[in-house]
């Protein structure tokens, strides 16, 4: 086993672990940040399109480019970046398990943690729902713009949020066909901008529809849709068979919160920020002190959110090592924090920034009740 | 150089073009043309394949779910290994791939 040490250890190389480590570097700590991929960048390099918002939250340039830009921040601060490394565990006393390259074991010390290990796309059953060619929107998305290759040809597409609505798009814009978007609720859930796009193409957006069935022998060969009353069931009668080599499900992502239950952190349920989130302060630090959290893992929001956490964190970590005085460390994050508040506006911004207020005020409430039982074991 | 897999993007309407170094693998045996460096995953469904193994008890087909090491539905055997997510291993020449039946144990794929 080799041993390492480090000031601060990142858990992921995607949006929000790479703005941490840019942060905590050029404060002028001593960061690594493992990343089991052997690319760098989490999902930002799948994101062709222009990113919403201000001059400042880099609106108007593509995801991949803000990616690029980040790879380059990286080398410039000095912070190591270990790709092909898994973190299997964390353990008692800021200690992490990393395999790297499939042969090298590594304990790490560090002497603060910020996991940002993302998040995964939400799965649903129905029969058929295992056939190659049912996929996330997401593996659509990471097909086209990442591998270019087309996952099919014939497209059904679930779900007519935002990232349903933009896969279709870019899927018809790389080649294949887009034979319906399908959506449970009785309205389309994503901009209507973005659905405009999608109608013009001519695809229709049936709202008040599921999924009843896939099928197909070894692959999927067609999606049996059946329309919704008003108490969610399938109304007999309604069924419609379409012809499609594929079934992409943009029903949701959850995080990624494996490590944070394994450090021990407190969690709470909060529906809008996708599932079961570890509670954490306006550092972003959890109930584990020394244990931080950035990015999707919190909460799902979206890259600009997650690139604002990350560089909070970093600078949070960095300041409780020291790094950064408190005057300058107070000044950074409220830079930081104006532009978070600022992405938690409109029509989505609004429920997303209601429930992370929820977590951080669910945070004060669990660190008052152990400050009175004596503190944080 | 492109490759001409029936579902390669050969003009991306955003991304710039790259310069890629074609190599071959081999699926069950039947060569299929790749670039360097790309995930197994993508060579094998530009080329058409989607089905990559069948599961343990009831023998089902599974292939791509998530596409970014998340959900390991992509697992095959890769040069005589088992249980390699093929979605982010990357392609290297004249790498031997198989689809991997249940457990996939590694004489399995020497057969
Ligand atoms: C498939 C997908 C597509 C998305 N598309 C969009 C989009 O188009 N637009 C948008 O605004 N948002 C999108 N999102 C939402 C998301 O908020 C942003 O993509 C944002 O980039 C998330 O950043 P992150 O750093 O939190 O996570 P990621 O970018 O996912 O980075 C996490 C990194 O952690 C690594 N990792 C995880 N666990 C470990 C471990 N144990 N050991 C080592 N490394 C580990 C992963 O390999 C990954 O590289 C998407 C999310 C997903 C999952
Ligand atoms: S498709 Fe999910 S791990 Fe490869």
């Amino acid at each position: 086993m080799r041993k390492m040490e480090a000031d601060i250890a990142i858990i992921g190389a995607g949006s929000a672990g790479l703005c941490a480590a840019i942060q905590a570097a050029e404060a002028g700590a001593d960061v690594v940040v493992f990343d089991e991929n052997q690319l760098p960048g989490g999902q930002l390099f799948k994101q062709i399109h222009k990113f919403f918002g201000s001059r400042e939250h880099q609106a108007g340039v593509r995801g991949f480019e803000i990616g690029q830009q980040l790879l380059e921040d990286v080398k410039k601060s000095g912070a190591k970046v270990m790709l092909d490394s898994v973190v299997y565990g964390l353990f008692a006393e800021n200690s992490l398990g990393v395999i790297a390259e499939d042969k090298y074991h590594y304990e790490v010390k560090a002497k603060k943690i910020i996991i940002a290990a993302g998040a995964k796309e939400n799965y649903m059953a129905f029969p058929g729902s295992t056939l190659p060619g049912v996929m996330g929107a997401g593996a659509a998305q990471t097909m086209i713009n990442v591998n270019r290759v087309l996952p099919g040809k014939r497209i059904v597409m679930l779900g007519s949020g935002n990232v349903g609505l933009i896969v279709s798009y870019q899927l018809m814009q790389a080649g294949a066909q887009v034979a319906a978007v399908v959506e449970a609720a009785p309205t389309i859930g994503g901009y209507g901008v973005h659905a405009g796009k999608i109608r013009r193409a001519g695809v229709p957006i049936l709202t008040g529809h599921t999924i009843k069935e896939v099928y197909g022998k070894e692959e999927v060969e067609g999606v049996i849709l059946a329309q919704l009353d008003e108490k969610w069931q399938m109304i007999p009668g309604t069924e419609q068979d379409i012809k499609a080599d594929t079934l992409c499900l943009a029903v949701g992502l959850n995080p990624m919160t494996e490590l944070a239950w394994m450090a021990g952190c407190q969690f709470t349920h909060i529906p809008a920020l996708g599932g079961h989130v570890p509670l954490h302060d306006h550092n972003m630090e959890t109930t584990k002190p020394g244990v931080y959290v950035a990015g999707d893992i919190t909460g799902v929001e979206e890259a600009s959110s997650a690139m604002e956490e990350g560089k909070l964190a970093g600078i949070a970590a960095a300041a409780a090592l020291g790094y950064l005085s408190q005057e300058e460390a107070a000044a950074k994050k409220q830079e930081v924090l104006r532009r978070l508040d600022m992405l938690r506006t409109g029509l989505f911004g609004e429920k997303r920034k209601a429930a992370k207020e929820r977590q951080m005020a669910e945070m004060v409430g669990y660190q008052a009740v152990t400050a009175e039982k004596g503190g944080v074991k | 150089m492109s490759l001409s897999g029936e579902r390669r993007i050969q003009e991306h309407p955003i991304l710039p073009e790259v310069d890629r170094k074609q190599v071959t693998i081999y699926f069950d045996g039947q060569a299929i043309s790749a670039y360097e460096g790309e995930p197994i995953a993508a060579a094998l469904m530009s080329a058409g394949v989607r089905s990559f193994r069948r599961t343990v008890k009831r023998g089902e087909p599974r292939g791509i779910f998530c596409a970014i090491g998340r959900c390991t539905d992509c697992m095959m055997i890769v040069n005589g290994k088992p249980n390699i997510r093929t979605c982010v291993t990357p392609v290297e020449d004249g790498m031997q791939v198989s689809r991997q039946l249940g457990y996939g144990k590694a004489e399995e794929a020497a057969k």
